[in-house]
């Protein structure tokens, strides 16, 4: 079990409000990822759940009784940290059973437990060494199996992937979500990172200085985001977004063009722009077009295989039904 | 320090600096060893030529040996154990943040500075005086009699003035050591369920453990050799004398160099006992 929701909930420092009023309800077994660029108050929103901040006002409930006032210890939650926070004096299987040895659990139960987190986890080869031994994933795998051990009502993680190497983010990512669907218990997952929160999320909710912009599934926002700021946040690369006469035409104020619904061409199209600097992928090949009017550059998504170099001339034609209109304010024109 | 040729460059430009170390060292070393062995008594004849190891005897058989060495080992643990318990709260107590905390900080470290001398003679003249100490007003005011601290508590009184001065020290090595330990540690403690004590005991005190030895290491070299202290309070008297004191009394006041010095290198060895004792039991701290 582990429903959490969020009703009128502040956060204020001082005289400083870094989250208005805010309401939000994450369902039993869900895996939903808080995402917004840094200072957007999404850890800010975690540390609340947990009970590391008290909240201004506002109530939070888990599993539907009130746990506002509650302390972390007392709420059933286990915390994934982005330093890990491993204690560093003690060993992997001390580290993993301390939380249960708070909760004062009989010394056959805690072994079964640590085994059992060991096992999950392939900790067992170096179970009996100390944090500072360990390299930077396993210690993420340790920190996840203190996690583990109490099992909590829900998993928060604190940008854990955000201290690893590419290669070794894209493994854990996956393990993250193996663990998830194994113990099907509610992870809530904060990161700056919009391909993290895409590939992992079965819900996304994104936070723009305190603010929920949109909440979601991965597809719902990439194929209709609520606002400008959506739209720009989520894909990659970057939704284009034309201001000006160009998007007067098609009556909106701004108009959002994913460099994936353009089709490029050397002959013919809408726009007329030259061809800058070209990110080549091998697999796709992303090309950053000058001159087009009201955005520039312009990104555009084709094949591995390129014609066109530096300085060329190249057309581009929108797909018109991929494209999104926004109005002065920013919202979407359905 | 990569090539043969830098390499000789920086031993040469060294070894001035190790010379001149090597001679503040070794000169007085070899002068103690030296007239430890000889009977040199400055107002009685002067150097009277060699004594072999009568001096050593003589300064182990005096009924003044023993409790000289249990009283130095009691003073110097007593101010350690309160030094470090007292140190250890103190810097829980101002990593906490509070209004003026800087200003605090600072006068927490003011004992530090005041010489031993001076310290010694405020609390001697103006708390522990029988008659006109602070003490001795405040028991006055509660109808008890005034101690007579120095004579009737002396060890006690002595250890206080001491630990006094060496408290700051400790507290401001200690608070550093705090400083350093990453909030996320005692929050994740915190999440895991333990509660304030038990989070000083698992995760605080474990991480104090590297500052503490090293408290306990600099703190018991100085402390082995304090002498300004006993000096002006009970110029060695009441229990109050330690090894150095001892030593200090067999040169000047009975006028015997080479029984004081064969005193110095006991002291020498003594300081390598229990420095070989302190690696022992808290130097593994150090490794980790």
């Amino acid at each position: 079990m582990g429903q959490i929701e969020l009703k009128q909930v502040t956060k204020s420092f001082g005289d400083v409000q870094v989250i208005p009023p805010l309401d939000l309800t994450i369902e039993d077994g869900e895996f939903t990822v808080f995402v917004g660029p840094s200072g957007c108050g999404k850890s800010t929103l975690l540390r609340l759940i947990a009970g590391l901040e008290d909240i201004t006002t506002g109530h939070i409930a888990i599993d539907g009784t009130d746990a506002t006032g509650l302390v972390p210890a007392k709420r059933g939650l286990a915390m994934v940290f982005q330093s890990y926070a491993l204690y560093p004096h003690m060993s992997v299987r001390k580290n993993i059973a301390f939380p249960l040895r708070m909760a004062k659990m009989d010394k056959a139960e805690i072994d079964k437990r640590v085994a059992a987190a060991a096992e999950v986890l392939n900790l067992g080869d170096y179970i009996d060494r100390r944090p500072g031994q360990l390299s930077g994933g396993q210690r993420q795998r340790v920190a996840i199996g203190r996690a583990i051990v109490r099992e909590p009502a829900a998993f928060l993680f604190d940008e854990p992937l955000s201290n690893l190497d590419a290669a070794l983010r894209v493994g854990m990512r996956m393990e993250i979500m193996e663990l998830h669907k194994k113990l099907d218990t509610t992870m809530i997952y904060v990161t700056h990172d919009q391909v993290e929160a895409m590939t992992m999320a079965d819900k996304i909710v994104v936070l723009q200085a305190g603010n929920i912009e949109q909440v979601g599934s991965p597809l719902e926002l990439y194929q209709h985001p609520r606002n400008k700021f959506v739209a720009g946040f989520i894909g990659s690369p970057r939704m284009n977004l034309i201001e000006g006469p160009e998007a007067a035409k098609h009556d909106a104020t701004t108009i959002g063009i994913r460099p994936e619904h353009t089709r490029l061409s050397t002959t013919e199209g809408t726009w007329q722009g030259t061809v800058g600097v070209a990110e080549h992928l091998g697999s796709d090949t992303f090309l950053h077009i000058h001159g087009i009017p009201g955005c520039d550059p312009f990104t555009v998504r084709t094949g591995g295989e390129v014609a066109l170099s530096h300085g060329d001339t190249a057309f581009l034609t929108p797909d018109p039904d991929k494209m999104h209109r926004f109005d002065a304010q920013g919202l979407r024109i359905a | 320090m990569a090539t043969k040729a830098s390499r000789s460059a920086a031993r040469l430009m060294m070894a001035p600096a190790v010379v001149l170390l090597m001679a503040w060292m070794l000169v007085p070393l070899s002068m103690t060893v030296w007239f430890s062995f000889r009977k040199y008594l400055p107002l009685r004849g002067g150097d009277l030529g060699f004594a072999g190891f009568e001096n050593y005897g003589r300064f182990v058989s005096s009924s003044s040996f023993w409790p000289a060495v249990s009283t130095t080992l009691i003073i110097v643990g007593s101010v350690l154990v309160i030094t470090v318990v007292l140190g250890v709260l103190l810097a829980l107590l101002l990593d906490q943040p509070f209004w003026g905390q800087g200003v605090v900080r600072i006068l927490i470290i003011a004992p530090f500075f005041v010489m031993p001398t001076v310290s010694a003679l405020v609390w001697k003249n103006m708390f522990m005086d029988p008659t006109n100490g602070l003490f001795a007003h405040l028991w006055r005011l509660f109808g008890a009699d005034p101690v007579a601290w120095l004579s009737e508590a002396s060890t006690g009184s002595v250890v206080l003035i001491i630990a006094w001065r060496w408290l700051p020290f400790a507290t401001l090595i200690l608070l550093t050591a705090i400083q350093s330990l990453d909030s996320e540690q005692l929050e994740a403690a915190e999440m895991d369920g333990a509660g304030p004590l038990q989070r000083f005991g698992h995760i605080i005190l474990p991480h104090l453990g590297r500052a503490i030895t090293i408290v306990i290491l600099i703190q018991t070299i100085f402390l082995l050799s304090i002498f300004a202290e006993i000096f002006v309070t009970t110029g060695g008297a009441f229990g109050t004398r330690t090894l150095t004191y001892l030593i200090f009394q067999r040169v000047l006041e009975s006028q015997n160099v080479g029984l004081g010095s064969a005193g110095g290198v006991y002291a020498i060895i003594l300081a390598n006992i229990v420095a070989l004792f302190l690696m022992r039991i808290v130097g593994k701290n150090l490794d980790a």
